[in-house]
C-alpha cells in the first residue's frame, strides 16, 4: 500500500485524520496507563533498599524520557518548517512545546518528591536535575518567544531556529554537568535498569507508552485547535460540517 | 567559474571567499569604529562588571578560603550578565533606524556580516572582561596558576558567549518590551555550560587536577559555536526583517 505522506502536510487533510487518531492514542493511553499502574503497584514487588517510595518511578521515569524525547520532536518539526517551509511543521512545533514542558516539570516535581524520602533532600545540585532544570528554561523560553512574537508565521521560524540551537545544547548540558559534578560531590545514583525486578521493568515500559500516548493524543488535539484558529478565513474550515452547523 | 560570469556579477559578488571575508572585515571595522564613537557606554559595561564582582564580597564574610573557593563562579557569572547587557548593542540600534535592513540587502553573505559585527562586539566586550579578570581575581585571592587557568576559559568562552548570544538579539528583535528579559530567558540557558566549563576549569586546577579537559571543552564548543551560530542568527535576523 503506497501511502503518499505529503497529502497530509496540508491542515486541511491532517485535520480529519488527527481527529480519528486522537481517539485511538488517547483511550490507548488510558488503557495502557491502567496496565501499567496495575503492574507497579500491585505486581511488582517492594524494593528492598527504598520500600514503597521507589513506586513514584512509574510516573518519574516516563515523564523524563518524554521531556527530552518531545524537545528533540519539537526539534525536528522545526527542521522540516526551515527546510521545506510546510505550514503544518510550525503548528505542531508549537501544539509539542506546552506537553513537553510539562514532562519536564512532571520530572522534575516528582524526582524531589522521590528525593526527598530516599536523599534526605528535594533537590540538589546532581547532574540529571540541573539538565533537566535547563530543559524545562529552553520549553519556557520558546514559549515565551512564540507569545512575545504574536504573528504566527514569523513565531514559528523564529522557534524553530531557537529549537535547533538547543537541540545541539541537549547532550552538551547533559554531560558537562555529569564531569562538573563529579568534582562536587558524588550524587546518589538512580536504580539501573539492568538490577532491576522484570515487573518493575515492565511496569516502567508500559507506563512510558502511556504517556507516549497521551503526549500524541493532546498534541493532535491541540494542534487541531491551532489550525482551526490559524485558518479560520480559509475554504476548508467553513466547511467543516462542525463549523457548518455551529452557524 | 569564476571566468565565466559576466564581469559586473563578479565586482559585485566579490570572487568566492574573498567576498565573505572582505564582508567580515567591513563589518568589523564599522562596528569597532561605532563603538569607539561611544566609549562610554564601553566602560560602563566593564564597571558594571567590576560592580557585580564586588557585590558578592560585600554580601558575606569575605573570609579568604570562601572567596577562592566562590571567585571563579562569581567572575564568570558577572561576565555572563556583562555579555547579556551588551547584546542589544548588536542589532537593536541597527535594527532601529533602518540599517539592519540595507546590511541584508548588500551583496556580501550575510553570515560573514554577522560573523563580523559578532567579532567586534567581543572585541569590545569579551576581551576587556577577560583582560581586566585578573585585577577581579586578586580580590578573591586566587592563585597565580588559577588567574591564568581563568583568563584562558574567559577567553575561550567569552566569544561562544557573543555568538550565542546574537542568536538571541537577533530572535528578540523589536519585539514588544524591548525583549530585555526574554532574551536573558532565551539565553541563559544556552550560555550554562560555557559557565560549567569555564568555571570548572578554575576548580579542577585548584583540586589539582589540571584544566586541561575543561580548556578542550571550551575550545571544542567555541569550534562548534564559529561554524554554527552565524548561519543561525542570519536566519534569525531574516526572520526578524521578513
Amino acid at each position: 500500500m503506497a501511502l503518499n505522506w505529503t497529502r497530509y502536510a496540508s491542515p486541511a487533510s491532517f485535520h480529519p485524520l488527527a481527529g480519528k487518531l486522537i481517539p485511538w492514542f488517547g483511550w490507548g493511553a488510558a488503557v495502557l496507563a491502567a496496565i501499567g499502574l496495575w503492574l507497579g503497584f500491585a505486581v511488582a514487588p517492594t524494593d528492598f533498599q527504598q520500600g514503597e517510595v521507589y513506586r513514584i518511578i512509574f510516573i518519574h521515569v516516563p515523564s523524563a524520557w518524554m521531556s527530552m524525547f518531545l524537545y528533540v520532536v519539537m526539534a525536528f518539526w522545526g527542521a522540516l518548517l526551515l527546510a521545506f517551509n510546510t505550514r503544518l511543521s510550525g503548528m505542531m512545533a508549537q501544539a509539542i512545546a506546552p506537553t513537553g514542558a510539562l514532562m519536564t516539570f512532571l520530572a522534575l516535581w516528582t524526582g524531589a518528591l522521590w528525593g526527598r524520602p530516599t536523599w534526605g533532600t528535594y533537590w540538589a545540585w546532581d547532574a540529571r536535575m540541573t539538565s533537566e532544570l535547563i530543559l524545562l528554561f529552553l520549553y519556557l523560553g520558546i514559549i515565551a518567544l512564540r507569545q512575545a512574537i504574536g504573528e504566527a508565521r514569523r513565531a514559528d521560524r523564529a522557534c524553530a531556529v531557537l529549537s535547533l540551537v538547543g537541540v545541539v545544547n541537549i547532550p552538551i548540558i547533559y554531560y558537562s554537568v555529569q564531569w562538573w559534578n563529579t568534582l562536587h560531590q558524588g550524587a546518589s545514583v538512580k536504580p539501573t535498569g539492568s538490577s532491576m525486578e522484570a515487573t518493575m521493568l515492565w511496569g516502567m515500559l508500559v507506563m512510558s507508552f502511556a504517556f507516549w500516548f497521551y503526549a500524541i493524543a493532546v498534541v493532535l488535539s491541540r494542534v487541531r485547535s491551532i489550525m482551526l484558529e490559524r485558518e479560520r478565513s480559509a475554504a476548508w474550515v467553513a466547511a467543516l460540517p462542525e463549523v457548518g452547523s455551529a452557524r | 567559474m569564476a571566468a565565466t560570469a559576466p564581469p559586473g556579477v563578479e565586482a559585485a559578488f566579490g570572487a568566492g571567499g574573498d567576498g565573505a571575508l572582505a564582508g567580515l572585515r567591513w563589518a568589523v571595522a564599522r562596528d569597532l569604529r561605532l563603538a569607539m564613537r561611544s566609549r562610554a557606554e564601553l566602560g560602563v559595561q566593564l564597571l558594571f562588571y567590576v560592580i557585580v564582582v564586588a557585590l558578592f564580597p560585600l554580601s558575606m564574610t569575605p573570609e579568604r578560603n570562601l572567596l577562592a573557593t566562590m571567585g571563579p563562579g562569581v567572575l564568570w557569572v558577572a561576565a555572563l550578565l556583562a555579555s547579556l547587557l551588551s547584546l542589544p548593542r548588536l542589532f537593536a540600534t541597527d535594527h532601529a533606524d533602518g540599517t539592519l535592513e540595507q546590511i541584508a540587502l548588500s551583496p556580501y553573505p550575510l553570515e560573514a556580516l554577522i560573523a563580523g559585527k559578532v567579532l567586534a562586539h567581543w572585541l569590545t566586550t569579551g576581551l576587556p572582561v577577560a583582560l581586566l579578570a585578573p585585577l577581579l581575581a586578586l580580590q578573591y585571592y586566587l592563585d597565580g596558576e588559577s588567574v591564568g587557568v581563568l583568563v584562558a576559559g574567559l577567553l575561550l568562552g567569552t566569544p561562544i558567549l557573543s555568538l550565542l548570544g546574537a542568536v538571541g538579539a537577533a530572535l528578540t528583535l523589536g519585539l514588544r518590551g524591548g525583549g530585555g528579559s526574554l532574551l536573558a530567558l532565551l539565553i541563559l540557558p544556552l550560555y550554562v555550560p560555557v559557565l560549567i566549563f569555564g568555571a570548572g576549569a578554575v576548580d579542577s586546577v585548584r583540586a589539582g587536577l589540571g584544566a586541561t579537559a575543561n580548556l578542550s571543552l571550551l575550545g571544542a564548543g567555541l569550534a562548534l559555536a564559529l561554524v554554527g551560530t552565524p548561519f543561525a542568527a542570519a536566519a534569525a535576523v531574516r526572520i526578524a526583517l521578513d
